[in-house]
C-alpha cells in the first residue's frame, strides 16, 4: 500500500502494482472500511482501478500535536486498512452489452487494426470474444473501465484528445476498454457504439454497471442499433 | 414563492452550489462553483448558508426580472451590472424592488461572477446537490445552462435577510448596503497569477527539464478551457522532453495538473472528471483555485511549489478568515 498527497485535500492510496481482480477487491474493501468509521473531516472515499482516493477537509480534521492534517489522515488510513489477504470482487453480475462496431459508430476501428496487422473483422471478433470485469466507474458518470482486453488490441490513447466523442462510444485506451455514457471530449480510440444508456441520475441505481461486474459485448447491425436506440 | 424571469441568458449561466460529494465511485464529479470562495461570500451576503444554490455567470451575463422584492449579492469577477440604468455595486447586499430588471453585461476583468439571492435558488437536489452537471445534463435548472424564458424559483429568505432588507433605503428599484466585503477578504484576482502547487503523485515520472520548466515558465490559457479544466499552452514545444508512459487511470482532484502526451498541461476545475490516465505533475493549493476560475483565453499563469503542510496552513487560515467575515455579516442585521 502506497500513500501520496493529491493536493492539500486528498490522499491517493495505491494498493498494488498490477491491476487484477484481487487489487480491485482490496480497494473496494479499504474504501468501505474507511467510510464505515469516518475520521471527522472525511468527505468521501472513491475506489478506482488499483487506487482509493480519500477526500477530506483539512480544516475539519482533528488537530493533534505538530502533525499536519495530511499526516493525520495518512496515519488513520494505515490504521484502518484491513488485514491484507484474499479479497474477492464485490459483485458478480453478468452483463451482455450490444455494440455496433466500425464505420461511423467506431471511427478508429480500422486504425486500431492497422496498427496491429488485424482486419476490422478480427478486431471485432477479438473484442467481442473476451470477458471483461469492471475495475472502476469514473472519468464521467457511469463510465466503466473494463479489464480483460486481449493483448493484441492494446492501443495507446490518442496524442491529443478529441473534443467530441458521441454518447455510447465503445473505446480502447491502452490495455483497457470502456464506454462513453455522454457526448464529451475524450482521448480513447473509438471502435463501436452501444445503444444502451449507461447512466441516469434520476434512477434508483444511477450507474448501469458497477465495480466487479463481468461484461461481454455482442456485435449488432446498424439496424438493430437504431431499433434498440428508439425503443 | 418568488421568481426570477430570464429575459436574456448570457453566454453561459448555470445554477451552482458547493457540489455533490459522495458519488465519485459512480463517476459523478462533485462539481459546483469553480470559484467556490466567491459563491460562499455571495451567499453569506444574501443571508444564506454558504452552500445555497446561486447563479454562476460566465464572460457575458444575463438580464433578469425579479417578480418580487429580493435581496441579492454579486461576487467574483468585475462585471458591468445595472438595474434600470443605475449601477449595482458588487460584494454587498442589495435590495431589488418588485419588477426590477437586472442587467449583467460583460466582464471587465476576470471571467466568472456569482449572483446569490436571499433564500437560494429552489431547484431540486439531484444526487445530493443542486449544481448543474453540464456534461451529463442533470442537476441545476433542467441540467443545462439558462435560456431566455426560463423561470427560476427562489426559496424562503432567512430571518437575517428579511431584517436586513428592512434597513436598506434607496430608490424603489435598487438599494445597496453602505458596507461591503473588503478587498483584503476577496480572492486576489489577476490576469497573470502565480499559483501555488504541491508536487503531484507522478512528479517523479517527469524528467528534470520538464519539472524545471513547469515551475519556471508562464503558460497561456487556451480558448478550449471550460468548467472541466483550464487548458494551458507552453511556449514553444510541450512540457516534456521525452514521451511519458500512460499510467493506469486513477483518482484526480480539482487542481490536479495533468499532462497529456502532447505536453500541454490541463488544470482540472470543479466539473472535472473523477479519474484520469494522464500523469499529474502537481496539484494546485485549494486557496488558489478561485484565481484559476477567473482566467480566460490569453491570460497567463505561473506555478510556485509549496509543501502540503504549507498548503493546508493557508487553507486553515482562509477558513478562519471566512468564519470571521461570517460573524461580521451576521452582526449587520442585529
Amino acid at each position: 500500500m502506497k500513500l501520496a498527497a493529491l493536493g492539500d485535500s486528498a490522499v491517493i492510496v495505491t494498493l498494488g502494482e498490477t491491476l487484477d481482480a484481487a487489487t480491485v477487491g482490496a480497494g473496494c474493501a479499504l474504501a468501505a472500511a474507511l467510510e464505515a468509521k469516518p475520521l471527522p473531516g472525511l468527505i468521501e472515499c472513491a475506489q478506482a482501478n488499483a487506487t482509493v482516493t480519500v477526500f477530506y477537509d483539512p480544516a475539519r480534521v482533528p488537530k493533534r500535536g505538530g502533525t499536519s492534517p495530511f499526516e493525520r489522515v495518512c496515519r488513520w488510513i494505515v490504521d484502518r486498512a484491513p488485514a491484507t489477504g484474499q479479497v474477492g470482487l464485490p459483485s458478480g453480475r453478468q452483463v451482455i452489452l450490444p455494440v455496433c462496431y466500425g464505420g461511423e459508430f467506431g471511427l478508429d476501428l480500422e486504425m486500431v487494426g492497422a496498427a496491429r496487422g488485424l482486419t476490422a473483422d478480427e478486431v471485432i471478433s477479438l473484442h467481442s470474444g473476451a470477458e471483461y470485469f469492471v475495475s472502476a466507474i469514473g472519468f464521467l458518470p457511469g463510465f466503466p473501465y473494463l479489464r480483460g482486453l486481449p493483448e493484441r488490441l492494446h492501443t495507446p490513447r490518442r496524442k491529443t484528445p478529441r473534443t467530441r466523442v458521441p454518447a455510447g462510444s465503445v473505446a480502447i485506451g491502452g490495455p483497457q476498454t470502456g464506454i462513453y455514457p455522454f457526448e464529451t471530449p475524450g482521448g480513447w480510440n473509438l471502435i463501436g457504439c452501444t445503444p444502451w444508456r449507461l447512466f441516469n441520475a434520476y434512477a434508483q441505481a444511477p450507474s448501469l454497471l458497477q465495480v466487479g461486474d463481468r461484461v461481454r459485448f455482442r456485435p449488432i447491425t446498424s439496424e438493430e442499433y437504431g431499433a434498440s436506440r428508439s425503443s | 414563492m418568488s421568481r426570477i424571469h430570464v429575459l436574456k441568458p448570457g453566454l453561459m449561466t448555470t445554477v451552482q452550489d458547493l457540489g455533490r460529494p459522495g458519488w465519485q465511485r459512480y463517476g459523478v464529479t462533485p462539481g459546483g462553483a469553480t470559484d467556490a470562495c466567491a459563491l460562499r461570500l455571495g451567499n453569506l451576503l444574501a443571508g444564506n448558508s454558504e452552500g445555497a444554490a446561486a447563479l454562476e455567470i460566465t464572460a457575458v451575463g444575463p438580464t433578469l426580472r425579479f417578480a418580487e422584492e429580493t435581496l441579492v449579492a454579486i461576487t467574483g469577477a468585475d462585471f458591468e451590472t445595472s438595474v434600470q440604468g443605475i449601477r449595482l455595486p458588487a460584494w454587498r447586499p442589495v435590495r431589488l424592488g418588485a419588477g426590477a430588471e437586472l442587467t449583467i453585461g460583460a466582464a471587465r476583468t476576470g471571467f466568472r461572477c456569482y449572483l446569490a439571492v436571499a433564500g437560494g435558488l429552489a431547484v431540486p437536489r439531484v444526487l445530493g446537490g443542486r449544481g448543474t452537471h453540464l456534461a451529463a445534463g442533470f442537476g441545476g435548472f433542467d441540467g443545462r445552462a439558462l435560456r431566455s424564458g426560463d423561470v427560476l424559483k427562489i426559496g424562503p429568505p432567512t430571518a437575517w435577510a428579511k431584517r436586513f432588507t428592512l434597513t436598506l433605503a434607496g430608490t424603489a428599484s435598487l438599494a445597496a448596503a453602505r458596507w461591503e466585503v473588503g478587498v483584503a477578504v476577496r480572492p486576489r484576482y489577476t490576469t497573470s497569477p502565480v499559483v501555488r502547487v504541491v508536487r503531484g503523485p507522478q512528479w517523479e515520472l517527469f524528467n528534470p527539464e520538464a519539472q524545471q520548466r513547469f515551475l519556471g515558465e508562464r503558460f497561456t490559457v487556451d480558448a478550449r478551457s471550460d468548467r472541466m479544466g483550464l487548458r494551458l499552452n507552453a511556449a514553444g514545444r510541450g512540457l516534456l522532453g521525452e514521451p511519458l508512459r500512460d499510467i493506469v487511470s486513477e483518482g484526480v482532484a480539482a487542481g490536479s495538473v495533468q499532462v497529456p502526451p502532447d505536453g500541454q498541461p490541463i488544470v482540472l476545475l470543479a466539473e472535472r472528471q473523477t479519474v484520469g490516465g494522464y500523469p499529474k505533475i502537481a496539484t494546485v493549493a485549494s486557496v488558489d483555485l478561485p484565481l484559476l476560475a477567473q482566467l480566460r483565453a490569453g491570460d497567463t499563469v505561473a506555478f510556485a511549489e509549496i509543501s502540503v503542510a504549507e498548503a493546508q496552513e493557508l487553507w486553515l487560515a482562509s477558513e478562519q478568515f471566512l468564519a470571521t467575515v461570517k460573524q461580521g455579516i451576521a452582526l449587520h442585521a442585529t
